[in-house]
Parts: C-alpha cells; sequence; structure tokens
C-alpha cells in the first residue's frame, strides 16, 4: 500500500541523451498520487523522452526515476510495464487482434485471461459497446481506436496512467470528448496520470498541475490557474499566450 | 497425345522424388532464413550481408551450384568421414536450399522493417518480452509476406530441381535430359509438363495459405497447410513405403548408348530376380565418382576415357595393356572391381560429312591440319575440356576458326546443317552409317582405346550374384550391334524407347 504522504512518482536527476543530443538534463520532480499531470512543450523538448522514462521506453543514462516507492530501473521490465497504463501517441492497436484480445493482452501476456464481463465494463468506461470486443481494429474509426487503447491502459488496474500525444491524432470534437472522458476516469478510479501534449489549451483544461519543458529541462511547474495569471517564465508564457488570445478573440466575437 | 500421357503416368516415381527433394529443400532454405531474418531485424550489418549473400548465391547459375557442390562435399570428407554422400540426394538438397533462400529472407526482412513503429512500441509498451513480441506480433503481421516468399521459393525450387538429374537424383528432369538427349519430344514435354504442373499446384496451394494468413481465415490457412502436407506425405509414402528391398542402381552418362546399356544391365538383373533404379544422365567424372564411392552400383565407363580423365596418363598403350593397368588402379584406388569389356569400341573420332570431306581430299586428321583455318569444329560440351581432345589438338597442331558446344545430339545436326564443318564424334554411333559420315584417320593414334567396360562398385563387385547376373553381357556386344541399338533411339523416324532397344539388342546378341 502507499500511504498518503508517498510520492507516486519521484525524477532524481534523470538525464537522457541520444548521441551528442541531450534529450531530458537532470530532472528532478516530485508527482503526488492522484494529480493528473500535463507535460507541455514543443517539438523536441524532451517531454515523450521523460515520459518513456518512467517505464523504460526510454532508459535514464544518469539519475533515477522512482515508483511507489521501487526505483524503475530494480523492477523486472515486463512486470513494470503491465503495472502502468500506457497510452500511445500512435495508437498502437495490435491490427490482427479484435478489440477483445487488445484489451486483455497484458493479462495474457501474464498467463492470466481477462473475463468478458470485464472487457465489457472496460469498453463501457471509454464508452464504447461490449459488442465492439469481437471487432478487428481496422473496423473501427480513430476516435473508438483511441478509447480501445484506453480501455486497454486500464485493463491491469494501474495506479498511474501514462499518455503520450494521446489525442494527437483525432478530430477536435472527438478530442475534446475523450479528454473530457480520461479526466472523469482519472477522477472515478483515483488514478495518478501524466499527460504529454504539445496543446497548452488541452493542458490548462484537464490537468491539475502543468510541467513546461524547453530543451530537456522543466522551465515551469504550475498550476492551470497561476500560468493563465501569467507566472512560469517566458516559455511557458508564450505556450500559454496562444489559447488566451484565441479565447479572447472569441469572446470578442459572441460579444 | 496418348504417347504424353503414357509417358507422364510413368513419372510416378520421378515425381514423389521431385516432391520430396523440392519440400526438403524449402523447409530446409525456411529455417535457415527465418532465424537469420530475425537476426537482421536487430542488426542492419546482418541484414546487408545476409541478403548480399543470398544475392550472389542467386546469381550462380543452379546447374553450376549443383554440380560445385560435388567438390565441396569431397572436401568437407575430410572433417564428416568417407560416408558423407556426395552425389544425389545431399548435394541437390544443399544446392536448392541455398537456392530458395533469397526470396524468403528478402520478404522476412522486408516484412520485418515495414511493421508500423507504433505497433512494435505498443508490444515493448505493454510489457511483452523479446519473445513474446516475436511470436504475439512480429510473427504473425509477418507471416503473409514470408508466405509470399516461401511460394516465390517453391516455384523456382521446383523448376530448378529438374537440373538434379545431372548430379544423381532422381527428379522430373530425368525425363528432360533423355528426350533432350535422343530427340524424344514427348519425353521433354512429359517431364516440362510434370514440373510446371506441379510448379503451379504448389504455388496455388502456398496462395491459399498467405491468402488464409492475410485477411486472417484460419480454414484457408490450415486448409492449405493439410493440402501440402497430404502431398508431401504421399510422396513420402510412394519413395519409402513399399518394401525396403535393396535396390542396385545404374548409373548412366548423358547419351543413347549409356541409357540403352543401362537398361539392358537392368533387364539382366531383374530377370535374375533384382529390384533396379537408375540414374540416368551423369556427367563424365560425376559418374565414375559415383561408382567408385558406391553412390550408383553399376556404370558402363570407357578405357581411354578413365586412363586419360582418372588415372592422367598421356601415354598411349595398346588395349590389353591398358586395360590390365585400369584394372589394377580401380582395385588399389577404390576398390572397383572392372567385371570386363563388353565386347565392343566407343572411340572419339573427328567426323566429317562423307561428301565434304571426299571433295577436300581430306582422310586422316594429318590432312585435316591444313584446313582447319577456316572451319568449325563442335563437340559434346565435355569434348573441348578432355585431355584426349588436347593431345590430339597438339599432335596433329589443329587450329580451328571457331569451336562449338552442343549437346551429343544436337551436334549430328549442326553437322548436316553446316554449322559444324567437323565433329568429335563417338565411333559407336549409329548416325555415322545412317548420316554418311566419314571417321577421319587417326595415323599418329593419338586418340587413346575406348573399350567399353562395366564398372561395378566396390561392395557390389564383391557379391558374386550379381556378377554373374551380369556376367553374360561381357563380350557380348560387337560393334555393329551397339550402332544398330543406338540408331533406334536417335533416330528421327520410328524411335523406340531405350528399355525397347535394351531388350532388342539382347535379342541380338542371344540373351
Amino acid at each position: 500500500m502507499i500511504s498518503k504522504d508517498q510520492a507516486a512518482l519521484e525524477f532524481k536527476s534523470v538525464g537522457k541523451r541520444y548521441g551528442a543530443v541531450k534529450a531530458v538534463r537532470d530532472v528532478s520532480l516530485t508527482i503526488a498520487p492522484r494529480q493528473f499531470v500535463a507535460l507541455v512543450g514543443a517539438s523536441g523538448s524532451g517531454k515523450s523522452t521523460l515520459l518513456k522514462t518512467i517505464n523504460r521506453l526510454a532508459e535514464a543514462d544518469s539519475g533515477e526515476v522512482v515508483y511507489e516507492g521501487d526505483p524503475v530501473g530494480s523492477l523486472p521490465l515486463p512486470a513494470l510495464r503491465r503495472r502502468v497504463g500506457y497510452v500511445f501517441q500512435s495508437i498502437g492497436l495490435f491490427p490482427h487482434m479484435t478489440v477483445g484480445e487488445n484489451i486483455a493482452i497484458g493479462q495474457r501476456l501474464a498467463g492470466e485471461k481477462l473475463s468478458s464481463a470485464r472487457i465489457a465494463e472496460l469498453l463501457e468506461l471509454v464508452e464504447l459497446e461490449a459488442g465492439i470486443a469481437t471487432r478487428m481494429p481496422d473496423a473501427l474509426s480513430g476516435g473508438q481506436r483511441q478509447r480501445v487503447g484506453v480501455a486497454r491502459a486500464l485493463a491491469g488496474d494501474p495506479h498511474l496512467l501514462l499518455m503520450d500525444e494521446p489525442f494527437g491524432a483525432l478530430d477536435p470534437v472527438t478530442r475534446d470528448a475523450l479528454g473530457g472522458r480520461v479526466r472523469k476516469l482519472h477522477d472515478e478510479l483515483g488514478l495518478t496520470t501524466i499527460m504529454v501534449t504539445h496543446d497548452m489549451a488541452e493542458a490548462l483544461l484537464l490537468a491539475d498541475r502543468v510541467l513546461v519543458m524547453d530543451a530537456g529541462e522543466i522551465v515551469a511547474d504550475e498550476t492551470p490557474q497561476s500560468l493563465l495569471e501569467g507566472r512560469g517564465g517566458a516559455v511557458a508564457q508564450e505556450l500559454a499566450a496562444v489559447p488566451r488570445a484565441q479565447a479572447d478573440r472569441l469572446a470578442e466575437l459572441a460579444r | 497425345m496418348s504417347d504424353i500421357w503414357d509417358a507422364l503416368l510413368n513419372l510416378g516415381d520421378q515425381l514423389a522424388a521431385h516432391i520430396l527433394l523440392s519440400a526438403a529443400a524449402i523447409a530446409l532454405g525456411i529455417a535457415v532464413a527465418l532465424p537469420l531474418a530475425v537476426w537482421a531485424s536487430r542488426s542492419p550489418a546482418v541484414a546487408r550481408a545476409a541478403l548480399g549473400f543470398a544475392s550472389l548465391v542467386q546469381t550462380i547459375p543452379a546447374l553450376a551450384l549443383l554440380a560445385l557442390f560435388f567438390p565441396i562435399l569431397l572436401s568437407l570428407r575430410a572433417v564428416f568421414g568417407d560416408g558423407l554422400p556426395t552425389l544425389g540426394f545431399l548435394p541437390a538438397l544443399l544446392a536448392l536450399s541455398l537456392y530458395a533462400l533469397l526470396p524468403i529472407l528478402r520478404n522476412a526482412i522486408t516484412a520485418q522493417a515495414n511493421l508500423d513503429p507504433g505497433v512494435i512500441e505498443a508490444a515493448d509498451g505493454v510489457g511483452m518480452t523479446f519473445g513474446q513480441r516475436l511470436r504475439l506480433v512480429e510473427a504473425p503481421l509477418s507471416a503473409p509476406y514470408i508466405m509470399a516468399g516461401i511460394r516465390t521459393a517453391a516455384v523456382w525450387t521446383i523448376g530448378a530441381a529438374t537440373l538434379a538429374t545431372t548430379i544423381g537424383q532422381k527428379s522430373l528432369g530425368d525425363p528432360i535430359f533423355a528426350g533432350l538427349q535422343t530427340q524424344n519430344w514427348v519425353l521433354v514435354l512429359a517431364g516440362c509438363i510434370a514440373s510446371a504442373g506441379l510448379a503451379l499446384i504448389a504455388d496455388g496451394l502456398l496462395g491459399t495459405i498467405e491468402k488464409g494468413l492475410r485477411t486472417r481465415r484460419r480454414a484457408l490457412t490450415f486448409g492449405g497447410l493439410a493440402a501440402v502436407a497430404l502431398g508431401v506425405g504421399a510422396a513420402l509414402f510412394a519413395q519409402f513405403g513399399g518394401s525396403d528391398e535393396r535396390r542396385i542402381v545404374i548409373g548412366a552418362k548423358g547419351f543413347s548408348e549409356q541409357y540403352i546399356l543401362a537398361r539392358l544391365i537392368g533387364q539382366q538383373l531383374e530377370a535374375n530376380g533384382y529390384a533396379v533404379d537408375y540414374r540416368d544422365g551423369l556427367g563424365s567424372a560425376v559418374a565414375h565418382r559415383a561408382v567408385t564411392t558406391g553412390a550408383i552400383d553399376v556404370l558402363v565407363d570407357y578405357t581411354g576415357t578413365i586412363w586419360t580423365n582418372q588415372m592422367e596418363r598421356e601415354d598411349n598403350p595398346p588395349r590389353d595393356a591398358m586395360l590390365e593397368e585400369i584394372v589394377e588402379w580401380e582395385t588399389d584406388t577404390s576398390g572397383t572391381h572392372v567385371l570386363g569389356r563388353l565386347g565392343f569400341e566407343n572411340a572419339y573420332g573427328l567426323a566429317m560429312r562423307g561428301e565434304r570431306a571426299a571433295a577436300l581430299g581430306i582422310e586422316s586428321i594429318a590432312d585435316l591440319a591444313g584446313a582447319a583455318g577456316g572451319m568449325t569444329v563442335g563437340g559434346d560440351p565435355e569434348f573441348f575440356e578432355r585431355p584426349e581432345w588436347i593431345a590430339v589438338r597438339n599432335a596433329y597442331g589443329l587450329g580451328f576458326a571457331e569451336q562449338r558446344n552442343f549437346s551429343p545430339t544436337f551436334m549430328y545436326n549442326a553437322l548436316q546443317s553446316g554449322e559444324a564443318d567437323v565433329i568429335g564424334a563417338y565411333t559407336s554411333d549409329g548416325r555415322i552409317a545412317a548420316d554418311g559420315l566419314t571417321i577421319l584417320e587417326d595415323p599418329q593414334g593419338a586418340f587413346p582405346n575406348y573399350d567399353a567396360i562395366v564398372l561395378l562398385a566396390p561392395e557390389t563387385g564383391s557379391d558374386a550374384a550379381i556378377r554373374a547376373a551380369i556376367e553374360p553381357l561381357v563380350g557380348a556386344i560387337d560393334v555393329e550391334a551397339m550402332r544398330e541399338a543406338n540408331l533406334s533411339v536417335d533416330r528421327e523416324e520410328g524411335k523406340l524407347t531405350f528399355e525397347e532397344a535394351a531388350r532388342r539388342l539382347a535379342e541380338r546378341i542371344g540373351l
């Protein structure tokens, strides 16, 4: 069990380089349980890499990531990844498996079986019909597919949900609906969630806490409210200026 | 048409052998290509090396690749001992597997390279181990492409397997080579139809499996697999399901006389209650090697050929002395048994059209030397490589304008049509008399003696009953009888089969 004051996740001087490029530079950070954290930054700022050091899709070169008290480097890789829900930018459904098989893959790897009742329940969580479980992924729309991706990430009852640009490939309406749904699930299931996005509006609307990354470093760590009030420094404000200006113009038009 | 049906119906044995050889070669190709492809997907250097090697192999003509395995296996005997077969199934299998490698490897590597990186990341992200990722994601997603590669490999292999005949492996190439030899187009056509039909069926079945994998319809996949298994199983049964009695294997080099004599010996053995099998169309060196190693049991060979090619002698003693030395040499080097002379000689001789020779006033090879500068000389594919030819050429100072290789049968046609002025003919050939050819005299005795002799493999030769069954042929066949038999299968009209020609020959010599 996790004690109330224990951090869900702790980064201790984490660094990662790809050849000569330092993707992540000496990041130290603590994330409390049940926080919804948005990790925002321009392309190449290192936000995806930082996310991947958690389930070791990218291995940190220096420092360590501690998950619920265990350094992730000390956990067996498959076990670690099954304990952490992961939603992929590319959705990453296995095209040769049915929706149900995709959702149950983590349990299958562990030698367990996921009941069809549980699959139906997971599909219901992401607002899909239970009957969709027997369909193949290529028969679904993009939005439906990413909903299945979220259901798959939740199948193992993880405490931690990682999302790498989860709504990047979706149309705006679907994107909004799915974002809202994920935030609700986060609250209902008591998850700790980290979402990588380049869309500051999405981050401001969904997250409790917004981290801004630039050139491998965390340059701002603020609540949405304080970002909107102008704190967080130049890079953060540059990112926040876009949705704010859009909102102002829309308000102008509506008047 | 009924001729072709008869010929096709007689090919059951060859068809079964062909299926087994092709299936084994493709299976071995798959067994090598797939692990290599997995390795290659993790290392670009391995991918480059593997594809480079497979492409290089593909540029070697299939016939040469088959032939090369003979010396390779021979040298490997130093490691694996003398029990390692150098002819027949093993070299054919290895060469064809190498040939099958490229399409399978290329498709497998391409399929792996083209897998959606998002799906691979997802496989890692959900916690798959290396093996799980391979088994659950990469293999099923690559399977249709790999199957397409296997399909290509199958069609190539089934076609190339017809060439296995030349290294002593029974296949559907047997009727093709035999038919080409005697211009028996029915046989050639039957071999082609059978091997093309087999390739089409294999392509269809493997295509069904591929479609099943692609559209994820298990019934198609397993139906196709079952049909392939059934075909290979039937071939296995046909080859090995019967009694496992010992068959005496009679070898024949690639010309008519050899085919006929092999059948004549076979009929003698069968009359004495033995079961026999034929390995036709062997190259001269391969055939001799095969009998000395026991890959075949019986072979008709020629004294001059052994003398110059195997013993590498350059002198030219009288025929009795030569035979005596050959018997001694065969006994000492391998224990091969020389049963004796059949009674006729099939020498190499230079032949010209009679009227042309008369017009030019050429009677002997010495006369030819002056005229050779404007002439084309034709020979069988071995002829110009043989030491006898080199000896004759040097002895008379022959310098032809051009030399051309023909299959033995076409060589005579080339002489008639003027594409060749002189050919390296066989003196027991019935076409010499039938075509009105003149054999040029050899006043210097540069060509050695070519008495036909029967060789028995070391173990076979120590079996008195086998020796006794073939013994009646020794000294029984004169050159006239042999020429008539040869002509009966070589002539354009009213061709006899080798079996019929052998039976007529047996009648004529009073067996």
